[in-house]
């Protein structure tokens, strides 16, 4: 009876056959909206530090070097890919990344550093960055100087852009009468 | 640097690795990564490494979790209860660096505040594919894949960085002046 019972479990075994994955030795896809390793794209980030404010572990340091140069650190290693940084970034330019194998002997190695140019701003003198076409740019705002390295006293020129009919009609807009009033 | 780590570690163990799985005040995630990769699907008993339940026994100690404060002097205890050669594996980011509680009061700041962390797996729980990963470097199977990145926007004409180390170092000297 129990030779019976050992035969049985040998088929048990047999029929889902192997099921072990060889991992490291073949590449393994992640799932679809896997949320990896977050990474910048230097090209679009405007320095808002949007990120920085936000992520949870404060993984994303910023630093001020001088008036025209913003550095961006983010440490992986306390990072815990929650993808806040990449949902509120304004200019898309943090993507996460299907990449977990981020295994390192040095927390060095999981690091990311951007060096972001910034300009000064009139009024508070704190930068900012108008180099990139970005919704700041589009507003065309009176006040700021828009100082180039090589050029640094071109003073930007301001449009004035609202519309007189719409600004006609916020003026003799009036709210709706209360009922029975 | 990596690769004399692999060179050491396969010198150093030669055979089977033993693993002492160290909760020091995980959720639980990581432990169940942990777990996980011993299962039939991930199985690391290929590579002949096995969970033991005595640090004495082990070879190598997974340790999970940011330390808190009550579980400091037992990690510490737990590393020195192993027999010398020694590996540390910080699984999740809470091991490797502290994770959101890195600053907290009651928490000391990640695995490397008790214990020296030799390996550092992040993710908030790593995918068990990551732990694989992260001990077959360990045993020199695989290439490490990570490496610091550094982007620049402009590369400046002028020598900003010059003038910013000067800045600082004007700095110093004001903070030498107040003390």
């Amino acid at each position: 009876m129990w030779l019976t019972s050992k035969f049985r479990q040998i088929v048990l075994a047999l029929k889902p056959g192997t099921v072990t994955l060889k991992y490291p030795f073949e590449a393994r896809p992640v799932p679809k909206d896997f949320r990896g390793q977050p990474v910048w794209d230097h090209t679009k980030c405007i320095g808002c530090a949007g990120c920085a404010n936000h992520c949870p572990a404060r993984t994303i340091l910023l630093r001020d070097l001088c008036q025209e140069i913003r550095v961006l650190v983010y440490d992986g290693s306390r990072c815990t890919y929650c993808g806040r940084c990449a949902d509120l970034c304004p200019e898309k330019a943090i993507a996460m990344s299907p990449e977990f194998e981020l295994a390192a002997p040095r927390r060095e190695d999981v690091t990311q550093t951007l060096e972001l140019f910034m300009l000064t701003c009139n009024r508070c003198g704190r930068c900012f960055d108008m180099e990139i076409p970005n919704v700041l740019d589009k507003l065309d705002l009176r006040g700021y100087r828009y100082d180039n390295i090589e050029t640094r006293t071109v003073l930007r020129r301001t449009t004035d852009r609202m519309d007189p009919a719409a600004l006609d009609e916020t003026e003799a807009a009036r709210r709706p009468e209360r009922i029975g009033g | 640097m990596p690769g004399f780590l692999a060179k050491a570690s396969a010198k150093a163990f030669p055979k089977s690795l033993w693993l002492y799985h160290c909760n020091s005040g995980a959720c639980n995630g990581c432990d169940i990564e942990i777990l996980n990769v011993l299962t039939p699907y991930y199985d690391v008993e290929r590579f002949g490494l096995k969970l033991v339940g005595s640090p004495r026994h082990a070879d190598v100690m997974l340790l999970s979790g940011a330390v808190t404060r009550p579980t400091l002097p037992l990690v510490k205890r737990a590393y020195e209860a192993m027999p010398s050669p020694k590996l540390v594996f910080g699984i999740g980011s809470c091991a490797a660096g502290g994770g959101c509680w890195f600053d907290t009061y009651n928490v000391s700041g990640g695995g490397a505040a008790a214990v020296p962390v030799d390996y550092l797996i992040p993710g908030c729980p790593p995918r068990p594919e990551a732990i694989i990963y992260g001990v077959a470097l360990a045993l020199g199977l695989v290439p490490q894949k990570s490496a610091p990145v550094e982007l620049k926007q402009v590369e400046f004409p002028i020598d900003a960085y010059l003038r910013n180390k000067a800045w600082e170092e004007r700095n110093v000297i004001y903070r030498l002046i107040k003390d």
